[in-house]
Formats: C-alpha cells, structure tokens, sequence
C-alpha cells in the first residue's frame, strides 16, 4: 500500500524523498510560495509554505513528507500569516508595481492578489537601495530583491556559474554578485541564463525589454497564480 | 493688464481672503486676495500648493519605464504623458518621428484622439457644465455634474458618454482605461484586432452626432451673452502650440508655432527638439509652479497662452469637415484675427472633441491601425525629446541618458505650467473687474474659480520646481528679533544677509 499524507482532510499519496511540497503539487494542492521552484534545491527562506505538520508550523517546501502525517494548510491562521509574512516583504523593499515593468508577471504581486493582500499593514521602510544597470543586457534592481536566492541556485545548478550570492545578515541581507568591482558587468552572467529569467519579482531583468508584453497576454492577467504554478511547477506536466 | 495686482505693499495692513482648495480642478491649488478697508482688491495670486518632483525621482530609472512611470503624473490626461515620453525614447533608441512604422503611428494617434477626447469631456461637461448652464454664482447646491444630471439629463448623460467612449478607446489600445501600457521605445506593443475595430466603430456615429451637438450648446451659451462671455476673465495674449506643416491643427506631432495677439507670427514650424533655444522657465517664491516664456519676447513680455483656445487660434484650418466648418464659424464670431476671451476655451475644447470623433472614425476605417509592424529600431542615443499637444496644451517631456541606459536628467514643460501667467493674469482680472470693492459672498468668489477652470488646469501635472525653490531662511530669538537671515536665490546660490 502507497504511503499518504493528508492536507486540509484530503489523502495524498507519496514517495519517499518527497518534501510536503513535491506531494502537494503532484496531487494538484497549491500552497503559496515564492523561494521555491521544483527543479533546484530547496532554501526554505520565503515561509509563505507554511504549513501545519501534527501541530508544528514547518516549511512544506523542506519538510520531508512521512506516512500519516497531518497537515495543515488553508486554515484562517495560517493564510493570515502568510498574508502578513507578504506584506513584509513589501514594506522591507521599495516595490512600486503600477510603474514595474514585472507587473502582471509578477510572482510577488500575485501571491498578494491570491492572498487578498489589501494594504502593506506595516510602515515602509522605504530602504535605500541601488540599481546595477553597468551590464549591456542585464539589469539589478535591488529595490525589488526579497532575497529568495533562486537567481543563485540557478547559477549555481543550472548555468554552472557563480554569479550571485546573498551576503549579510537579518535586516543587512543582500544580493551581492562575483566580481571585484561589485558590478554585473565584470561578472560572467550572460542573457541567456537561466538565473537572469528566474527572478520572481523584478529584481533580475533583461534590459530594453520591459512592457513589450500588452496587457492581455501577462502571465497573470487571466490566471491566478496557483493555477499558473500547479500547471507549470506539476512534476507531470511541468517543465 | 493687471500684474500690479501680484504683489501689494503693507501687505500685514490687509485683510486675507483664501479660496481653498480650488475645487473642480485636477490637482490643488488656493486663491488668495488681500483687500483693503474698503474691499479694493490690492493682491491676487493662484497658489499652486502640492508638490510631485517627478523630474527629480525619474533620475535613476531606466529610459523604459518612462512612459508608463511619468504616466502617474495624471489620472485625467495620462496618455498624454505617456506618448510624450515614449516620443522621446524613441530618440533614445534611435528612431525619428517618420521612421516609426505607419501602423504604431496610427495606433498612437487614436491612443491620443481618444485621451483629449474624454479629456475634453470630462472637463466641460462633469467640471465646467454646472457654473456654464446654471450661472456663475448659482447656489453651491447646483454647481456638480449631478445637478446636471437632474435639469439636463439628456446633456448630462451624452457628456458621460462621451468621455466612456474616448476611455473605450483608450482601454483597446493600451489594454486600460487609465495607465495602461501600450507605447514602447520606437512603436508600440499591440495592434487593433478587428473585434476590438468593429466594438469601437459601433458608436463612434452616435459619437460625432453628440460632439456636434456640444459645439452647438456652447455656441448657444456663449452668444447668448456674448459681450460677458467676451470679456470675463478675458486677458490678450501670446498663443503657443503644435501645427501641422500646413498650418492646420495637430494633436500629435508638429511644428511649434506661436503667434501674439494680432494674430502676427512669432515663430513657426520650429523643430521641437530646439525648444530651449526659444522658452525659458522663471521661478517665483510663492508657488510651486514656473512660469516659462518666449525668449524672445522677455520675461514680461514672453508668457504665452496654450491649450484648446490657442490651438485653435494658431492653426490656420482643421483636418475633418464638421470640426473645420466649427472653426470657421468660432473665429466669425468675434470678427477678430486671434479670439482672446477666456471662456472662449470651452468652445474651442468642444470643436476639438468633434475633430476627435471625427479622427476616430477615420482611423478605425484605416486597416493600418491592425498591421502588425509595430516596432523599428535604430542608433542608441543619450537624448530624447517629445513634445505633443495635451488636452490642456503643448507638453514637452526631455531625457538624458547615460551609457547604462539611466536617465540622468529630465525636464518636464507641463501644459499647466505654460498656462500659469495667464491663470493668475486672469484671476486678477476677475479680482479686479467683478470682485473689488464688494461685500465678498461664496457664489462671488465662484467667479474667480470659473477664471481657473477655463484654462483646465492640472495642478498636480505642472509642480515640479524641486531644488530651483527660492527659499528664505530667518532665525528670531525669544524677543523675536532678526538674528541672521540666509536666502537661496532661483539659480541655487544662497546668499547670507546679516541682521
């Protein structure tokens, strides 16, 4: 007999390896998040995954699923959290989607929308944070960098690169990148990697090509972002 | 004319009369006289009071935010901004006004009929329509879009209508009512589908009946008063705006043209990308806002006056029959070269939302508007400038970049601010003419908000004069004495004056 966890009441098989993420995808339940995709190695950073395992709040993109595990996802409690823990990482950068060009391609902004994120709650920080622009074909924002690290890992496991890092600590955390200088420019990071298209927010962007998408065909302007995820990050049918 | 009434001496010896805010208007903005003992109005200035410092806050981003970034400066005429700057990021990525493909031109300019139609829409009929059908200084109860609703719903509902359709247009180009996307650097992002094409032909017959209709009802309101619809607020002016080659009316792209007030030219056809070589911008303490003028006419001289009034002023005919024949009969009326009565902006704004419709028609008839060369390409540069004509007159918008395709300088002429001599000019003509001297009532000063709003002023447009303020600086000690005083000049020099 297969192993199964269930989430909210509903059973799901498993396979051993899997995270509570991996199970809940291939069974077609979302659970919001931002840190993680299927394909690299999971950092567990973001805690919009949250989930409720026996009693104990643990990331469900890094907790190993085990037989007869209870969890739970959608609770008032814990969608409140996550709410809370986005709306954080709104305040703690400078994130102005009306003028981003990553508005309605978004993931940051879509999981506030699925969410129902009405209002940032807490008071700006309004940080002073600078743009690397000093590359021909790539660009830093780093007033939109939430520090997930997957412009890392995809460097790091899929371009067989090392071009980025996060340095510091707590409040201090930033995106750093692997060159003296400090600048893109002076790194090896080509257009073409993956690290610089896997940026959930608009942090990481290919130069001169903001808006060429019309409102209308955005990733999420019909979809929200859990039917996007199930469809895209499904270990079936993903990619 | 009425600058004496700028700036009055024994100023603390006045009595303070504040219109605040002024209502009706895009963005805020106050009105202060001061009287003497026997009402005379000695000063009379329109305070712009909000600030935005968009020129200062775009330094740093990247050229292609710019059109949808300076877009947020208005929720009126948005697309006006946005095409302005796209005009000029074009530059930055190389390619000239005639090198854009035919089919983003096209687009573009339906984007821009559509915005100064509802622009225009919304200005006559939900701001202006209250003090125009029910009087001036009607009770306060009247003076809103609903109470015309209630005694004219028929005038009411087309003036709805009519903006909801320049927004539909707006909303199938761009993707959104209001700040949608739609321009990029050097074309635009999407073209018409023929679904999108038939939606909007299905009322824009309906569209031209209604415009036709307004240019009839303020002719009406005009001249059936005419000597007080002449003279109210009335100032005689330069005129500035965009002209086609041939001289006739131009929305989108043109040459500068001005005239003065006998109709004389006093430049033409300039190319807009020279336009510092002929305005400049002065900067006074009291508002936020500049006052640009014609370099070659000086300071004093130089202002000038832009929007619907001297666009129609200027052109020497109009594209479209119906908007033309309007002209003809518009400029008749006062037998005069150039129409200077301030009023006369609201009959020029209604000829220019029937040009609109009329534009509309065309260009949805135009199977180019569904082409699908949409985007060209060409030579970096590191400076762009666009220039078009907004509903409320010519904008101007210039960039430069860096090497990292950072905009490093910005300078914005808004409409508005062109029009700051003359809104001032006028409302001391007001405070002059039909105020001084009488026991001031709320309707009364509804007078001086009638002046302003002719002109269609965005105020939040137009405030932008971040590190040019004078600023004066005083430390008094407990006794309240002068203890030393540092001033910082319009050119950024601070000077210390010794107590």
């Amino acid at each position: 007999m297969s192993k199964t966890i269930t989430i909210d009441g509903k059973t799901i098989p498993f396979e051993d390896g899997q995270t509570i993420m991996d199970a809940a995808m291939a069974a077609d339940v979302y659970i919001p998040h931002l840190c993680h995709q299927p394909e690299f190695t999971p950092h567990g950073s973001c805690k919009l995954c949250t989930v409720k395992v026996n009693g104990r709040n643990c990331s469900a993109c890094t907790f190993p699923a085990m037989d007869g595990q209870d969890v739970l996802s959608e609770t008032k409690e814990l969608i409140d959290d996550r709410k809370k823990i986005t709306q954080m990482l709104f305040v703690e950068g400078n994130h102005f989607c009306p003028s981003c060009e990553k508005t309605g391609n978004c993931q940051l902004q879509a999981v506030a929308y699925h969410l129902n994120m009405l209002d940032n709650h807490f008071p700006l920080f309004y940080p002073d944070r600078n743009v690397d622009a000093s590359h021909a074909e790539v660009m830093i924002d780093h007033n939109r960098c939430i520090f997930c690290a997957l412009c890392v890992r995809a460097s790091q496991q899929t371009d067989g690169k090392n071009v980025f890092a996060l340095s510091g600590r707590g409040i201090h955390k930033h995106l750093i990148v692997n060159a003296e200088s400090g600048l893109l420019k002076d790194t090896d990071v080509d257009v073409n990697d993956q690290a610089v298209h896997i940026c959930p927010t608009g942090a990481i962007l290919v130069k001169r090509t903001g808006y060429q998408v019309p409102i209308g065909e955005r990733i999420y302007d019909h979809q929200q972002i859990d039917q996007v995820a199930l469809a895209s990050e499904h270990p079936k049918h993903g990619k | 004319m009425y600058e004496h009434l700028e700036t009055a001496e024994n100023r603390d010896s006045l009595k303070r009369v504040v219109v605040d805010p002024v209502s009706r208007v895009e963005g805020h903005g106050k009105v202060t006289l001061l009287l003497d003992e026997n009402n005379k109005v000695q000063q009379a200035r329109l305070h712009i009071v909000e600030f935005r410092g968009f020129e200062r806050f775009i330094q740093g981003r990247p050229y292609w935010e710019l059109p949808v970034l300076v877009q947020r400066l208005c929720g009126i005429c948005p697309v006006s901004h946005h095409l302005a700057a796209a005009k000029a990021i074009d530059q930055l990525v190389g390619v000239d006004p005639e090198n854009l493909p035919v089919s983003a031109d096209k687009l573009r300019r339906l984007l821009h009929f559509g915005q100064v139609m509802q622009s225009h829409a919304l200005h006559f009929f939900h701001l202006s329509s209250p003090d125009l059908l029910f009087g001036f200084e009607s009770d306060i109860s009247k003076r809103s879009v609903i109470a015309v609703l209630a005694e004219y719903p028929e005038i009411g509902v087309q003036g709805v209508k009519l903006r909801k359709y320049g927004q539909e247009v707006i909303r199938m180009v761009s993707g959104k009512r209001i700040h949608g996307t739609g321009a990029i650097a050097g074309g635009m992002n999407k073209s018409l589908t023929k679904a999108e094409r038939d939606y909007l032909l299905e009322d824009i017959d309906q569209m031209i009946t209604w415009a036709e209709g307004s240019v009839a009802l303020i002719k009406k309101v005009h001249c059936s008063n005419l000597p007080y619809y002449d003279d109210f607020a009335t100032i005689r002016t330069n005129y500035l705006g965009l002209t086609k080659p041939d001289g006739a009316l131009e929305l989108y792209h043109g040459g500068i043209r001005a005239k003065n007030e006998h109709g004389e030219i006093i430049m033409d056809q300039v190319d807009y990308c020279q336009y510092n070589d002929y305005i400049h911008e002065e900067v006074r303490s009291w508002t936020y806002m500049k006052f640009p003028y014609l370099l070659s006419l000086g300071q004093e001289n130089g202002w000038y006056r832009v929007g619907p009034l001297a666009r129609v002023n200027n052109c020497d005919s109009i594209d479209t029959p119906l908007a033309e024949a309007a002209r003809v009969e518009f400029k008749a009326h006062s037998g005069e070269a150039m129409v200077h009565s301030t009023l006369a902006f609201h009959w020029t704004r209604l000829i220019e939302v029937l040009h609109c419709a009329e534009s509309i028609k065309e260009l949805l008839n135009d199977p180019d508007i569904m082409g699908h060369d949409l985007v060209a390409q060409g030579e970096k540069r590191y400076e762009g400038i666009g220039v078009i004509e907004a509903p409320r007159g010519t904008l101007f918008h210039h960039y430069q970049v860096d090497e990292n395709d950072i905009v490093t300088k910005a300078n914005l002429i808004v409409s508005t601010t062109s029009n700051n001599m003359a809104m001032n000019e006028s409302v001391r003509q007001v405070a002059a003419e039909y105020l001084s001297g009488r026991e001031l009532t709320e309707p009364l000063l509804n007078n001086l908000e009638v002046a302003i709003r002719a002109y269609d002023p965005c105020l939040s447009c137009a405030t932008h004069a971040v590190g040019k303020m004078p600023l004066q600086l005083e430390l008094v000690d407990v006794d309240g004495k002068l203890i030393d005083k540092l001033v910082k000049h319009d050119d950024g020099q601070i000077e210390r004056v010794n107590a």
